[in-house]
Order: structure tokens, then sequence, then C-alpha cells
């Protein structure tokens, strides 16, 4: 893209300072060189001891290593002093809009608040510095609290079984469909049950998913009302369909108001129900997954039950499954192998310790996919969501919901009158709009509002997202937002409608108070550059163009 | 909107250009417009057995990715290197120097199932 | 407690813009059928019970006072300026950088994380992280399956066994068939990958040979004839290395490995019973469009300055769905960001320094073990900082070790049943002279 004249770039969101000085309202330079641009010879932050002379001698008496299998050159990592160090990966902080800095309404991703005992609780050194092969007498509190929350997940989801292993929710479908191939594999039908169907409306993840286990992804319409097509749906099951895989609510932050007839349809066809859990802030203690029949669900422990995003990860993808894919969890799993699990729920629910209870992992698990990451999963993620559960409790888990889906059909009908609605109903905890006004009448892009948005200091909802809706602009307040925040937002928006009509360059231009402006995406897929190239070095070589780019394994 | 004569188009925005026994083949200004910035470009190899309405390749933007359809069936004889270091000529022109592939025609009648550019115009909106 | 901030006049005002009276009204499409009945989640609990409950249960695990425990996941000194940098809440609670213009904090940082891998490895580009050492290591085979379209990998028996599994595991998705290549466990033996059975194990539908640098039992492998034999078979080299230690081994990119992966754990990340981690994996450019996982990218705006951005991201999930080269969405980018910091504390010297100490603690422990006649090497030839030792009845007096307070490694005898009596022993800069004379008496004395 090209502007015709450079705009003004004036910081209104405050964070001018942290930029070369520049104080509230003056033109912000450039940012922060790389940490390798610091770095100078000898430079150093941390230091180490040195070996005793002890420990020299004797070492001494051993062969050393031989010759060839050394390094010649040093690696060039950055030699800086700790406070530049410092400085540097502060004023980076600095550039970074946050949750803890403004209102991030991205739709899909639950960017509520994540609340500071989660990370205290998290650092506790009995935690932290816990090794995961320590013998199992020293880790009992670390077993303790995995079955604890999964226990907790089993009883906010309905599933009698959940296992804490994958990583993230791309991970736990993963996981899911494993153990659907499993499953069906038990029953004899592993090579005639090939298709995973997935709605129209689904995240990116779930028909990768389907191919990385080697199923071929077919996809499901949604009908007018923003559901799945349910005679669409009965039309493409057949003995030759895995599973179906749904979000509920769907991506359209609607409800599955068919939900039932659904899961029955895809339980007669002999199928796996697999519900994308993704957006279970709407529906803690309204609906239990696994009630409602389906086999087997993801938690995004970083959405719904808020362990931070920590800029793209960690998360945690733990899975609930149903009694006929329980055989199948990843191995191993935390047991109560002494103690009444009854006694020992309610025991720690009020804040007790059980004599006598032991834990442990069971890796007997004959029929189990095996294991899915090293270890156990996210664990330093496990404290957090069992902190937060136990901090919100029962009436805080519903009010959760409550609240989110309250705000947002708060902002649905806030904006319902500038921007389209393509599906005019209640939503639950999102509601998606489209730029496709704006976009006819004016020119002025989804893209264009959502740089607009940043302009404003608050981050854009996610945008071109679900596919089928046009210009989609998806907006997710969550329930940790005030009033306040939730009509500046409001306010924003209007005016940016408003904008678009009456000034739309000003909205094409945008954004100019960010540290940077748009940034040139084709040119940095065209000729990559992905690392730091050392003075005198040539630049990296770029990745191929064009060359025919090998299929992937088949089945 | 309207499409060079010359050439015949199918559903899936690519074009034709036949060339006595030959044709080259590419995508229409609509489908480089669609896709945005283009970055990418997966080339059919030498030799390669097109088949009319098969995949036989891949174009990728900064923000999406679509198979390349055959709009017509024949061997490859050529490809456009160019377009390995400089794939926004799909974007800049499309119906020239963007070019993707020369084939050796082998079933002229196929053609009848393309459309001519009014078609096109009126099929694009 | 709860987050949220309604009074009930907040969501009055809500209501009464919505035009519904209550907020149950909202949930009125959810069919009958489904409507939760049970609802057994115990009663909320305020800070200070809240802190109570998770320290009631973090006071069950004992932290050893002496731990010589390894085998994958290692004690190093997490310097207090890593947590500050991680503990900023604009890199933890900021999203993944798809508005790259209020993201270039997360976003130069990924890509000075790239550069340091790059260094590390010799490899020319890397990606911005993966969920562990394990799926990364899975990631790479899949990939080379991808590269060289065969079906088929190989992995030595030397890879840590959890790595095994998971590639297992992620292998029986496309049904990609695993070879295992044995490991020589003869006593005295090399303890390293059986050069005679990696030659039949590599035949012209392997896609690449797996190996770890060091491996499992903490040897050092012949790299290069590794990586030469399987070339030699058309297959690539995936090499499972261990981060610091190459401050002291040559990259991987020295014997000519394609695909590089690690566990990047002992880089400023807490043990953590486990988690979170971070996967590391580097390889050529010329394959970058088949790897997996987010790549960032510089560029400029239109006024010239230099920014970073999400790229190549047609290979991904979001945009290439079914055909993407895996489902992967989160990385760990707040564990890369770990390593950035940690690499940058320590910088190249301190780096070596870590290595170095300990590699001369491990050779201590050695000349102390078999100067005191308690244990002898499994193994000959050279070793890093983990090495395995032989000593009768490992079993119970581990266990007796145990209940003092001192883990003494890995019992080898978990996994592999030929190495009954042999104990994984690892050493890092944290190893203190006393520890290692307090294993040493320890083990004596239950001779």
């Amino acid at each position: 893209m090209s502007v015709a004249e450079a705009p003004d770039r004036r910081d209104a969101s405050g964070r001018g300072a942290a930029f070369s000085g520049a104080a509230g309202g003056e033109e912000l330079t450039v940012v922060e060189p790389l940490i390798f641009e610091r770095s100078r010879a000898t430079r150093r932050a941390v230091r180490f001891p040195s070996a005793s002379a002890h420990a020299l001698e004797r070492a001494a008496t051993q062969p050393q290593l031989p010759a060839s299998v050394l390094r010649r050159q040093a690696p060039r990592l950055p030699e800086v002093s700790e406070l530049d160090m410092l400085r540097h990966f502060n004023r980076l902080a600095h550039l970074n809009h946050a949750i803890d800095l403004g209102f991030y309404p991205l739709g899909s991703c639950t960017m509520k608040y994540n609340p500071k005992v989660n990370e205290w609780a998290a650092r506790l050194p009995g935690f932290a510095e816990s090794h995961p092969l320590d013998p199992e007498a020293m880790s009992q509190g670390s077993l303790e609290i995995m079955w604890l929350l999964a226990e907790l997940l089993k009883e906010i989801s309905g599933f009698p079984a959940v296992s804490l292993q994958p990583a993230a929710g791309a991970h736990g479908e993963l996981t899911g469909l494993l153990m659907a191939r499993a499953y069906h594999r038990s029953k004899g039908e592993g090579e005639t049950r090939t298709k995973v169907l997935v709605p129209d409306s689904s995240h990116g993840t779930n028909p990768a998913t389907a191919t990385m286990v080697g199923y071929e992804a077919v996809t499901i319409r949604s009908n007018e009302r923003g559901g799945i097509d349910l005679e669409a749906l009965r039309a493409a099951l057949g003995p030759d369909v895995a599973a179906l895989m749904i979000t509920n609510p769907s991506t359209l932050g609607i409800f599955e108001d068919q939900i039932d007839q659904v899961v029955t349809a895809v339980r007669d066809a002999g199928a796996i129900a697999y519900m994308d859990g993704a957006n279970l802030n709407a529906i803690l203690g309204r609906f239990r997954p696994g009630d409602a029949g389906f086999d087997v669900m993801h938690f995004n422990l970083h959405k719904t039950f808020s362990t931070p995003h920590g800029g793209g990860g960690p998360g945690a993808g733990p899975v609930g499954v149903s009694e006929r894919l329980e055989p199948f969890l990843p191995a191993p799993m935390p047991v109560l192998a002494e103690g009444d699990a009854e006694e020992v729920r309610r025991n720690a629910w009020a804040g007790r310790s059980t004599p006598g209870v032991r834990f442990a992992l069971d890796d007997d698990r004959p029929q189990s996919i095996g294991k899915v990451r090293s270890c156990y999963g996210n664990f330093g993620m496990f404290v957090r969501a069992y902190t937060y559960i136990r901090s919100n409790g029962d009436a805080g888990l519903r009010g959760i919901s409550d609240d989110a889906v309250l705000a947002a059909n708060y902002l649905r009908v806030s904006l319902h009158d500038v921007y389209d609605l393509p599906y005019d109903r209640i939503s639950k905890h999102e509601v998606v709009f489209s730029g496709r006004r704006q976009k006819r009448e004016h020119g002025v892009t989804t893209l264009d509002i959502a740089k607009a948005i940043l302009d404003q200091g608050i981050h854009p909802p996610t945008i071109y997202f679900p596919l089928i809706v046009e210009e989609a602009l998806m907006v997710e307040p969550t329930e940790t937002e005030s009033l306040e925040t939730l009509d500046h937002f409001v306010g924003v928006m209007r005016d940016i409608a408003e904008r678009a009509a009456s000034d739309p360059d000003s909205i094409r231009r945008a954004p100019t108070t960010t540290p940077v402006g748009r940034l040139d995406e084709a040119a940095a897929a065209r000729r990559p550059d992905l690392r730091y190239a050392f003075p005198g070095e040539p630049r990296p070589p770029e990745a191929p163009s064009a060359a025919p780019t090998p299929k992937g394994p088949t089945t | 909107m309207s499409y060079p004569d010359d050439l015949r188009y199918s559903k899936e925005h690519e074009w034709v250009r036949v060339e006595g026994s030959r044709a080259t083949i590419g995508i229409t200004s609509f489908a480089a417009d669609e896709l945005g910035d283009i970055v990418f470009v997966e080339l059919p190899e030498m030799g390669a057995a097109l088949t009319q309405f098969g995949t036989f390749g891949v174009v990728e933007s900064v923000k999406a990715v679509s198979d390349l359809f055959a709009p017509i069936s024949g061997e490859v004889v050529e490809v456009n290197e160019a377009l390995r270091d400089a794939p926004e000529l799909l974007n800049s022109d499309p119906f020239v120097e963007g070019w993707i592939a020369r084939v050796e025609l082998s079933d002229t009648s196929e053609l009848d199932s393309l459309m001519d550019a009014g078609a096109y115009a009126t099929e694009t909106g | 407690m709860t987050y949220s901030p309604h009074t009930d006049a907040d969501r009055a005002a809500m209501l009464k813009a919505i035009g519904v009276a209550l907020a149950d009204d909202l949930f009125a499409d959810i069919p009958a059928s489904v409507r939760a009945g049970r609802w057994e989640v115990p009663t909320p609990l305020v800070e200070q019970d809240v802190r109570a409950e998770l320290a009631r249960i973090a006071g069950h695990n004992r932290i050893p006072e002496v731990s010589f425990l390894g085998a994958g996941v290692y004690r190093h000194l997490i310097p207090s300026v890593v947590g500050e940098v991680i503990g900023r809440p604009e890199f933890s609670t900021a999203y993944t950088p798809y508005q790259p213009e209020v993201s270039q904090g997360t976003l130069q940082s990924i890509y000075e994380f790239q550069s340091l891998i790059c260094e590390l490895t010799g490899m020319e580009v890397a990606t911005a992280s993966h969920y562990d050492g394990a799926t990364a290591t899975a990631e790479a085979a899949l990939m080379a399956c991808r590269l060289t379209r065969r079906h088929r990998v190989a992995i030595s028996a030397g890879v840590n066994p959890d790595y095994r599994r998971v590639l297992e595991t992620y292998c029986s998705g496309p049904g990609v068939e695993v070879v295992t290549v044995p490991v020589d466990l003869g006593e005295g033996g090399s303890g390293t990958t059986d050069a005679g059975a990696v030659a039949a194990a590599l035949g012209d539908d392997v896609a690449c040979l797996i190996a770890a640098q060091p491996n499992f039992y903490g040897q050092l492998e012949p790299m290069r004839e590794l990586a030469d034999a399987a070339h030699g078979a058309g297959a690539l080299c995936v090499a499972v290395v261990e981060p610091t230690s190459l401050a002291i081994l040559e990259a991987p990119s020295e014997y000519e490995a394609d695909i590089v992966v690690a566990e990047g754990q002992p880089l400023g990340i807490p043990m953590s019973f486990g988690g979170p981690y971070v996967g590391l994996m580097a390889a050529r450019m010329a394959s970058v469009r088949q790897m997996p996982g987010r790549l960032v990218g510089a560029t400029r705006d239109a006024q010239g300055r230099k920014g970073y951005v999400l790229t190549l991201q047609a290979r991904e999930q979001h945009i290439r769905r079914e055909k993407a080269a895996s489902n992967i969405c989160t990385n760990q980018a707040l564990m890369a960001l770990a390593a950035t910091a940690y690499l940058t504390a320590v910088g190249p010297q301190g780096l070596r320094e870590v290595a170095e100490l300990g590699m001369t603690q491990a050779r201590h422990l050695v000349a102390a073990l078999t100067d005191a006649g308690v244990a002898e090497r499994r193994f000959s030839g050279p070793y890093l900082t983990e090495v395995a030792v032989r000593l009768p009845d490992a079993a119970r007096r581990h266990a007796v070790l145990a209940e003092q307070g001192i883990v003494a490694g890995y019992l080898l005898a978990r996994d592999e049943p030929a190495l009954a009596d042999t104990l994984l022993l690892a050493a890092t800069e944290l190893t203190t002279d006393a520890e290692i004379e307090r294993l040493v008496v320890a083990l004596k004395e239950t001779a």
C-alpha cells in the first residue's frame, strides 16, 4: 500500500515517553534496536562461580572430550549488562498492547483478566521447583492438584473422565481425534470411517487436525440462523464418518439450539461427537457437554480459565471424554491410589487434607493412544486454573457466563444500527458483526476499521473470522470489563462508523498513533527475513519461490 | 469489468490462450484481486499431465491460499520461471506477464466447456 | 471471589438496553433436555483462603535437598532478571500478535528468539517455538515425511523414551511407521546408536533418522556418521539436541543435520513438574514452507520504519485449514521469551560456564563414585553433563536415599530392563562439591 503523505504520528495512548524520550503528544520516532545491536564484546549480565580446585582436580582424572565434537566458534549470543538487557525488554514491553493495559475484545480468544493470585500460586517453590520424574512420594502435591483439577473439570463439563496432557486447544483436538480413531479401530471400523465433518464456520484448527490424523475434512454448511444445517448434517452422516467437530456456542457466538438433535444424529450414525470447547465461557453452569451426549471436548485453560495468553502461549488443552472413549485417554493418568474419592473431594473443597491419601501416575493403560507431549502436560497452567476455579467457585463460574453473555448482548444492541448484524438473534458471549455496509458504501474494510480501533488504545476484535461472514468483526468483551469500558468501546465504534462515511481516508490511513504503521506483509512473505544477519554476513537466503512443494503423507 | 476477448475462462477463474496446438494458462485479475498481494506460486512440474478442472498448483497470498485448477488438459511444456522471484506479477499483469504455464493441448473440444470474456464478466458480476 | 466488575446497577442497565428481564432470558435457546442440572463445584474462596488452599497442596510436595535427577528436565539457575522480563504484563497478558502495530514487543522478541536458536544450532531458520522437545521431534519427523515423500521414520533408542512415545502417537495419525534403531547397551559398551542397526533400518522408504546429542544416557553419539548414513539412504537427519550443550559441542549444522529440535527448558524455564516448556525447531531455509509453527519476519511500514510481523502464515491452520503443515495454533511464546532473556542474561561466556561447570561436576562425580568403590560408569566413550553409572541393588538404594531427601538420579530400568542397576546422574552449574560428597557417602551407607 502507499500513502500520499506521511501522517503525523502523535501518541494518543500516553506511552510515548517510552520511546526515546518523546513525551505524550510529541512525535514518535522509531523503536527499539535488536538486542544484538546492543551487544559489546565481553559485557556480561549473570556470572557463575568457578569450579573449586578440588573439583577440577577430580575432573581431570577423567577422559576429556575429543576435539572433533567441540564447537570451533562460540555462538554469538548478545553480550550486554543486566541493566541494558532489562531496559531492552522493558522498552519492547512498552510496544505491546495487553489486557493489563486496555480493552482486548478479540472474539474467540476470551481475553479476560488474568488474576495475579494465579501467578503467586504457580510460583510457589513447591510447584515451580518440582521435577516431573521425582519419586512419587515427593510429588504428592503435584499429583493432588492435577487430580483435583480433573475432578473440577469433570464436574464443570459433565464428562466422567479428563486428561490434562494436551498442551493447547489444537493439541486437545489432536488428542480427541486420535481417540476417536482408536475407538473406531476397536470396533473394527478404523479403515472404513475416513471422514470428519466440520461446520463451515469452524476454526481452522478443526480441519487441520483432521488432516493430521489422516482424516478427510468435509464441510457442512450453516443454516440461515447461524447454526449447523441439520439436514445437511444428516445427509452427510454415514458409515464412513468418524466424527463431527462442532463448536458450541458456534464461532458466530450463537448457541446451537438443535444441539440435542445434532448429537443424537451423530451418535446414531456410529460417529464420535467432538465439541470444540473454545467458547465455554458462555455456558458455565448452563450446559454440560458430557450430559448432552458429546464424546469428547477440549477445554482451553488459557481462555475460559484465565491462564495468561503469554503473547501466544503457553496454554493448556485438557480433554473431557465419555465412558466409551475413556480407555483411549493419553497415559499416564494421575489417579487416587489410596483414599476415597468422595472424601478426598469433600475435604479438599473444605480446605482440608485427607490423611492416608496417596496419588499416583497410572501408566497401565493398554488401550491408550499413547502420549501427546512429554511428562504430564502444562502443569504450571493447571495450578493457575485450579486457583481460578477455587476462587470463583460455583456461583462465580455461573456468574462468569451470565456477565460475559450480558456484556456481549449489550454490545450487540448498542451497535447493530451502525454495523450489519448477519445473524440478528440473542448472542452468547461474543457477537459477530459485518463491515460489509462500510465496505460497499464507503470503501472502508473491516481491516481499516480494525486499524482505526488501534489508534484508540483498544485491541480490535477478531477480523475475517468466521469465514462465512463477509468482512467479519467478532467482538468478545468477556465478563471482566466495566460498563464504562464497554460504553467507551461503543463510542469508539460509532465514531468510526461515522467517520467511515464522512472521512473514509482517515480510517484508511490508520493507525497513526501506534509505534509503527501498517506493515508490508507481502514483502515479509515474498522475501523472508527471519533472523538477524550479523555485520558482514550476507542476508539470510530466501525461501524458495515456486519450487514444487511436496505433498503431505497419505494414509 | 471487461476481460481480454481472445481468452477463454473457467469458473475457477483461470484463463486459456490458445496458440495452435498449445495453450497458455493463468489466473484472472478477478482471482488475483480476491487473493490480495500474492507472495508465492507453486508451479507445476515440466512434463506434468494436467487434467481439465484438476488441481495443478497453489497460489498463496498474505491472507489466503488457493488451489489452481487447470482450465484445460495437456502436458506442461513450459512454466513461467519469472514467477519464482516475482509472484507479484500475478497481481500486476495476470493476463500477459503473469502467465503460469504452457501446455500441449490434448483435447481442444474442452474449450467448449469454458466461457468467453462476456460470459465470464457476467459470471463475476 | 470473582473478577467481574458489574454492580447490580450495571447489570440492570445492560438488561434494560438489551430488552430482557433477566440474564436467564439470554439462555432460553438452550434446549431444556440439555440444560445443566448438576453443578457441584465448591463454593467461592476469597484470596487469603485461596492462598491457604494452594499452599496446603504445594506443601505436599517435597523438594529434594540434593538432586542429581535430569533425564530430559534439568535444574539450572534461573537468573532473577528472567522472571522480571516474563513477569511483565505487556508480555504475559497479550495475545498472539495478529495485529502487529500493537504487538511489536512480542514480535521483535520472537525474532530475537529465532535468531538466537539459529545461532546456537547453526541452522538458517528457526520457528517461534513448539509445545516441548517431544512434540517438536514428532513434528520434525512428519515434516521430513512431507519433504521426502516417504512414509517411515527411524529413531534411535538413544532418544528420550518420552519423545519416542510421543512420536509413535503422532505418527499413528497419518499412518507413518516408526522403526526403532537399538543402542549398544552392553556393559562397557558405547551406549550409542548401533551403527550396523542403522544401516539395516535405513531403506528407500525412510524419511529421516532421528538421533539425540547427547543421547538420553548422556553419551555423545557419532552424529556425523549417523547423518552420513541417513543422507546416503536419501533420508534426512533430525538431531535432537540439548541447548546448553551447544556452547561446547559443535553446531548440528556442522554435521549437516537437516532439522534440529530440542527441549528449551534448560534455558531459564522452571521444572514445574513437567510444564510449560518450550520446543525448539530449526532447519534450512529451503524447507521453510514445510515447517510447522509460527514464524516472525522483519519488514517495514509505509514510512520505512522497521517492524516485525507473523509471516509465511499461509502454511498455518488459520489460512491453510485442512492443507496446513500442522494444526498448531498456540506456540509457547512466553517460554520462548524466557529462553531469549536467559540467553541474553548469560551471554556466550555464561552459557559456556554453565556447560563447563556441569561437565566438571559430572567428571568429579564419576571420580568420586569410582574412588569410593560405590559405582562405575556403565558405558565407555565421551559424555557431557549426564552419565550412567552401575551399582548393585540400585532401586532399593535409590529409594532409601529418597527418604533422606536425596534423589540419586533416574533409575534407567524404568524404561530399559537391560539397564537394571543403572542410575542416570545429571550435574549442572548448581551441583556443589558438598552435594557430590553427600551422595557418595549416602550411597556407600546403603551398600
